[in-house]
């Protein structure tokens, strides 16, 4: 075990993988300094510019590239520097590296790691404060992750890039200098994370809103409402089990997403629960507004634990 | 593909043979394809054999046939939605093409790619693409990893003369000089962006210039002259393969047919595709190997052509289960929720 904060775990994990596998490579925008928030620190030195590779300002050709190198038999890790930026690579994504496998007739597996990290950065305002993840997960070809602890940063790094597919990842950007122990325990795609126990409702989340949500369920104990918390880690292939498990134990399902509520993810949640199960399903989510650049106008675009709490008492 | 014999007529017979081939498939795929789909006026019809739009390369043999000769087994190619001549011209099998275009199992992609997907991993054809200049950023991804792992393979990357209009033509080019990738660009320039000239919608001296203003050096061709666009890929690929970087071919050839094969291209002067036909890569090549040569070449080409549509006339359909494989692992199963 070691203290690391996000950051560095997720960089301890790809070192990991990286002199596991030569096939494995790192590349994108600023990676050779370490990445513009640490996640690629010491790689370069380790590896050198063959494994660790600086490219221009050409997220076509960083995603392109990444299939052409993933179909010619490597396993890039590719960095996006933040979601936004991936949109400039969306054909890449949705209709290459996503769809190459199955229009090939399974010729070829396009394995290969994007991460673009997400969510709101304190005053970066709309195109650096997305949170995207319901748009990839629509695309049938991709998996989606998104880690919300050091520990998870490191395991679902590590297991997005050994399993084959293309893996949007999804870190977020408010999240890099978060510190937790880290183990080399796996972690496995797919699986959510139960945080806390509880009987009276069961409470979905992931990435940043995780602290939110487990300080609102701790609160509502003191009101006498029992809150499971579950880290969802994976949104696509989602943990359907574990969600439906919990809510029909709870027969109460609250899905909070930092994303924006409308057609988010919490929406594909909830009917699934909602049409297997029966049970009452709510979503929180952010408005449907751009996130602004000054702080009252950010805050509006931000859950808050009180706000978490407040939908919890709501929900009888 | 490069072969043993550099005898020049048997060279030549080779180049005559590949461009014969890919006109025969292309006239053939033509046929099958009418009441394919509903566009350019054209309605649909239930029982055609080839669905959807097929985008013919015709006229334009001399280009694949050129470069392709140039190319080992072991060499990559990406190409574009226009791709039957490049797949043909780097040795992929004429019947599995075909079954796939008629979206048989036996296809090489087992129906789920069609013809702007074809792709034959096997002899290193990493696929055509339905989206213009998208094959180029495949192609260096490919290019870096052979560099990576210090192979001695080149990728050639055919693309359109639409495709110098897309952002990822500069990127890519941009990103194969700063990295001296094993790489040679292929324009085949067939004068046509869809249903517009390219002429009409692009700035400046064109292709071969764009690529000389980030270094990357090449040739300008007569893309019809299969002898021109051989020696001319032939000097090119020596280059690269000698160490010097990525290099471009700008090949300027015609396409005889419209922008899919029910597009009968009212829309281009008369004068001008007079003009082209006179220009056809076919008759240019056999003045060269001569008529009787020619002509047994042509009758074997169509003698292939005809048992391939046989045998992908009766070939099985895929499994509908099929629809649900080669997706993904992680999550595989979870079609619905």
């Amino acid at each position: 075990m070691a203290r690391l904060n996000y950051a560095q775990a997720a960089c301890s994990g790809l070192e990991q993988a990286m002199t596991a596998d030569p096939r494995v490579i790192a590349m994108g925008e600023d990676v050779g300094r370490g990445g513009i928030f640490g996640q690629y620190r010491g790689l370069l030195q380790k590896f050198g510019p063959q494994r660790v590779i600086d490219t221009p300002i050409s997220e076509s050709t960083i995603m392109g590239a990444a299939v052409g190198m993933a179909l010619a038999g490597l396993k890039p890790v590719v960095e996006m520097r933040v979601v936004d930026f991936a949109l400039c690579a969306m054909d890449e994504i949705v209709n290459q590296a996503a769809k190459a496998r199955y229009m090939f007739g399974g010729q070829g597996r396009v394995g290969l790691v994007a991460r673009m990290p997400g969510g709101i950065w304190s005053g970066s305002a709309a195109q650096h404060s997305q949170s995207l993840e319901a748009w990839f997960a629509h695309i049938p070809g991709l998996v989606v992750v998104a880690p919300g602890t050091p520990q998870d940063n490191h395991g679902l790094l590590a297991a997005s890039i050994a399993c084959g597919d293309p893996v949007i990842y999804l870190e977020h950007k408010e999240l890099w200098g978060v510190e937790g122990e880290v183990g080399s325990e796996k972690v496995e795609l797919g699986k959510a994370k139960l945080l806390r126990s509880g009987k009276d409702l069961t409470l979905v989340t992931w990435s940043r809103t995780v602290g939110a949500a487990l300080e609102a369920a701790q609160k509502a104990e003191s009101i006498g409402r029992s809150v499971e918390v579950l880290d969802l880690r994976t949104i696509w292939p989602w943990d359907r089990d574990a969600v439906l498990d919990s809510s029909r134990r709870t027969g109460r399902l609250l899905v909070v997403h930092e994303a924006v509520r409308s057609a988010g993810f919490g929406a594909e949640i909830a009917a699934e629960v909602a049409e297997t199960l029966g049970v009452r399903v709510k979503r929180l989510g952010g408005p449907r507004i751009p996130v602004g650049y000054s702080r009252p106008l950010e805050e509006e675009a931000r859950l808050s634990a009180a706000g978490i709490f407040e939908a919890i008492t709501a929900f009888q | 593909m490069k072969g043993a014999s550099q005898n020049p007529t048997e060279r030549g017979l080779a180049l005559y043979r590949s461009m014969a081939r890919i006109r025969a498939f292309e006239d053939a795929a033509e046929e099958a394809s009418k009441g394919g789909v509903s566009a350019f006026g054209a309605a649909l019809s239930q029982d055609v054999m080839v669905r959807g739009p097929l985008h013919l390369s015709t006229g334009q043999e001399a280009v694949p046939a050129g470069v392709c000769a140039n190319l080992f087994r072991t060499d990559m190619i990406t190409s574009t939605h226009r791709g039957h001549g490049h797949t043909l011209a780097k040795g992929a099998s004429m019947e599995k093409m075909m079954c796939e275009l008629f979206g048989r199992a036996t296809g090489f992609n087992g129906g789920k790619g069609g013809s702007m997907h074809i792709a034959d991993f096997s002899v290193g054809m990493l696929g055509a693409n339905g989206v213009v200049a998208a094959g180029i950023p495949i192609a260096v991804g490919a290019a870096h990893a052979v560099r990576i792992r210090s192979g001695k393979e080149i990728v050639a990357c055919f693309f359109g003369d639409g495709a110098i209009n897309r952002g990822p033509f500069l990127e890519g080019l941009n990103w194969a000089a700063i990295h001296k990738l094993p790489l040679l660009f292929v324009c085949e320039d067939n004068r046509w962006s869809a249903t517009t000239a390219t002429s009409a919608m692009t700035a400046g001296p064109g292709a071969l210039a764009r690529a000389q203003s980030v270094g990357v050096d090449g040739l300008a061709v007569d893309g019809n002259d299969v002898f021109a666009v051989d020696a001319a890929a032939g000097s090119l690929l020596a280059t690269i393969r000698a160490g010097g970087g990525p290099k471009f071919l700008h090949a300027v050839t015609y396409r005889f047919k419209g922008h899919v094969s029910v597009d009968p291209a009212t829309y281009r002067d008369g004068q001008e595709v007079a003009r082209a036909l006179e220009n056809d890569p076919m008759p240019f090549a056999e003045a060269k190997i001569g008529a009787i040569e020619a002509k047994r070449i042509r009758d074997e080409a169509h003698a292939e052509v005809k048992r391939v549509v046989e045998v992908a006339t009766a070939a099985p359909w895929p499994k509908s289960d099929s629809a649900y494989t080669d997706i993904q692992d992680t999550g595989a199963g979870r079609w619905l929720a």
